[in-house]
């Protein structure tokens, strides 16, 4: 990862500006507006459907779609393992290939705050453009506002995507029956402990990478391979993998047994939770997914996923019941029973 | 830390507690941190039917005055402060609103994890006052005391600190008083006791006749704790066992306990749900008057009636379950709690709540 961004920005220095940082001007559409653009995102993310510079992209597309968007107000926006740039790029990647599709075009609207460094801009821009060649996704239309300091965090992005429906996919909670197997495919909880050391200055042996990635390719040779066997594919950001099982339990009528010691984890993200007194699945991941497939195909799945550089700490979590309908009910780590429920709010911290 | 929750070991223990128990009894694990350990885990129900664990006064959040968090609320809404406070404060309901909503109507507070960071933020903002909302058992008075004396040594002019601070083996002395109390045995706070020491348990296990067994967190040492008070009870002993013995010392940390007593002195402190229980918290001590927010801001704040439909203080001295409450999982939510004990997941409400199947829906 590191070696890769080293050499991205090599390839990409950053023009000649008169302007240090960013201010209202550059929002207006006028003449600075302009100059931010040209310099920067047109050349850096250029292609033949957003050199075209019109109201909006042309394109065509064939077949079974699916589209989604997302917001990104991380903060801060540079962490362990990345930036908002390339999480807001892999965010939406990876929700269109949960929907088991092959993510094509992205829309980039950037909000920034007045006095953001023109140089942190830089950063953002060719983490995206990077995220976008590794993703194989193109940037076709966007937006650039500026809003007065103190009316924003730095700089928001949004991001939406279209990719056409992989011809063997077939994605959709309602496929899920009694038996299939709960999939995680890889440690959980490092994107939000990775978030919150910065935060809160918390040091370790070494430190917690975020693990913001695209997943769109591992999990078009999973549908290459597996196809209609995967029933949902799904990835737990924010709210973790207990939100994610809980939300799914409760659209379908049966209930999910998972297994407390087969949660991945490292064994640092786990300190950091103990520590801050955080419950790690609760806690936002970026570069995982949780796949419920047949029982079947299970044992074959978790080997070819743990083959891939993205799942190779993969694990059989636990699988489907109807025995408890729309409840998840987790075995801990000692054996005794417990309801995993959703969080009423944000995870506060406890006192002790 | 899993060899803290090994499930073979767990099961030789239950087994054992199995073994030991011949009659009912109930026994108060006296911390909120073992309340959430035993839901968490999901240890009440692999415990034998003998056995009645009731959960204690001790979640700090759960406890807190009423009338100090609208305090708190009070001066975080005043234009020049800034209120740091630990998270699970946020959402604890004062009369009329909590910090969390607060802090959406432009109140600056800010979530800390210690108030050492509190002193820092003093240091960067010198025209603003910073309030630290002390809260918590001995175990968080140290660091609160040490606030205190840096910011003294650094004369900072704009650091104070709104101390609530509840000690355990009053609550403890106040639970067996109580005259509808059936507790027969407890498990003492750990982290209270790494602090404190075991000194003030004697006196309490010889005058009442009941064995206290000063426990940890980690699920195979709740059930250690368990088996330890059950085979003092079986055996018709009373007295104060360490279970914690890889933390606890038996004289605690003396250097903490300095600092303790070098910034707070000893008084008598209400308890949200249950009363005023003698020489139960510390203040301020006058010497150090200047960092006490109390003394500092000089508010008034009229007392406010908790909700009538509130069981709390019943439920924190083991006289009811939560799900006997009317209002349990109806009226009174995580989202929208009635009392405290449904705001920390240490309040027993909120871990049975989010951890027992009894109240999905």
């Amino acid at each position: 990862m590191s070696d890769k961004k080293i050499r991205m920005q090599l390839q990409c220095p950053m023009p000649k500006l008169d302007f240090d940082v960013i201010n209202l001007g550059h929002g207006s559409g006028g003449v600075l507006t302009n100059k931010l653009l040209d310099s920067g995102v047109f050349d850096l993310l250029s292609n033949p459907i957003l050199d075209e510079r019109h109201d909006g992209a042309i394109f065509e597309l064939e077949g079974k779609m699916a589209f989604s968007t997302d917001s990104f107000l991380v903060s801060p926006i540079f962490f362990p393992g990345g930036n908002i740039g390339e999480l807001a790029v892999n965010g939406t990647v990876n929700d269109l290939a949960m929907c088991g599709a092959i993510p094509k075009y992205l829309s980039l609207s950037f909000i920034i705050e007045e006095g953001l460094k023109v140089t942190e801009f830089w950063k953002i821009l060719v983490a995206i453009k990077g995220a976008c060649e590794e993703a194989g996704v193109q940037v076709v239309t966007g937006d650039t506002k500026v809003v007065e300091k103190g009316k924003g965090d730095k700089i928001f992005i949004n991001t939406s995507g279209i990719g056409s429906i992989h011809s063997k996919a077939k994605i959709s909670s309602k496929n899920i029956k009694v038996g299939d197997k709960i999939i995680v495919s890889g440690n959980i909880a490092s994107h939000g402990m990775a978030i919150m050391s910065v935060r809160e200055g918390l040091e370790f042996d070494s430190e917690i990478l975020s693990d913001t990635i695209h997943l769109n390719h591992t999990i078009k040779s999973l549908l290459d391979t597996f196809g209609e066997h995967i029933h949902l594919l799904t990835d737990p950001t924010r709210g973790g993998i207990a939100t994610v099982l809980k939300e799914t339990a409760q659209s379908i009528n049966l209930g999910f047994d998972i297994t407390q010691r087969d949660l991945p984890i490292d064994n640092q993200v786990s300190s950091a939770c103990e520590l801050l007194g955080l419950d790690p699945i609760y806690v936002a991941n970026e570069g995982l997914f949780i796949a419920f497939v047949d029982e079947s195909i299970a044992v074959d799945f978790l080997e070819m996923l743990q083959k891939d550089e993205n799942g190779k700490h993969a694990k059989i979590i636990g699988s489907a019941t109807e025995e408890h309908p729309r409840q998840v009910i987790m075995e801990s780590a000692i054996g005794g029973k417990r309801v995993v429920s959703m969080l009423p709010g944000e995870q506060l911290p406890r006192i002790c | 830390m899993s060899e803290y929750r090994d499930p073979e070991v767990a099961k030789a223990y239950l087994e054992e507690i199995k073994k030991t128990v011949t009659q009912p009894w109930s026994i108060m694990e006296v911390c909120g941190g073992q309340t959430h350990s035993l839901v968490k885990n999901g240890i009440i129900d692999m415990l034998p039917k003998e056995v009645t664990m009731i959960h204690g006064p001790g979640c700090p959040v759960c406890v807190t005055p009423l009338n100090i968090i609208d305090k708190a609320i009070h001066l975080a809404l005043e234009e020049n402060v800034i209120l740091c406070s630990f998270g699970d404060m946020l959402r604890v309901p004062g009369s009329k609103k909590n910090l969390l909503e607060a802090k959406a109507e432009g109140a600056d507070i800010r979530i800390l994890y210690s108030p050492l960071e509190a002193v820092r933020i003093a240091e960067d903002n010198p025209d603003k006052e910073i309030v630290f909302f002390a809260v918590g058992f001995e175990t968080t008075a140290p660091a609160n005391a040490l606030s205190v004396i840096h910011a003294h040594r650094k004369e900072l002019k704009n650091y104070s600190i709104l101390a609530s601070h509840v000690l355990v083996p009053p609550a403890i002395k106040a639970v067996i008083d109580d005259e509808e109390s059936k507790i027969d045995g407890f498990l003492a706070a750990g982290h209270v006791c790494t602090i404190m020491g075991n000194a003030e348990y004697h006196p309490l296990s010889a005058t009442y006749k009941v064995p206290i067994v000063v426990t940890g967190f980690e699920p195979l040492d709740v059930l250690q704790g368990i088996l330890m008070v059950l085979k003092q009870l079986e055996g018709s002993k009373a007295q104060v066992e360490n279970q914690y013995s890889r933390i606890v010392k038996e004289e605690g940390n003396p250097e903490a306990q300095k600092m303790i007593h070098k910034v707070f002195e000893i008084k008598n402190q209400i308890w949200r749900g249950i009363g005023e229980i003698p020489e139960s918290g510390y203040q301020v001590r006058p010497e150090y008057a200047d960092f006490d927010a109390n003394r500092k801001f000089k508010i008034e704040i009229p007392e406010a009636p908790e909700n009538p439909d509130c069981i709390s203080g019943q439920i924190m001295k083991g006289l009811k379950k939560p799900f006997e409450c009317s209002q349990f999982g109806k009226k009174c939510k995580p989202t929208n709690p009635l009392g405290a004990p449904m705001v920390s997941s240490e309040g027993a409400c909120a871990a049975y709540y989010h951890f027992s199947g009894l109240v999905e829906a």
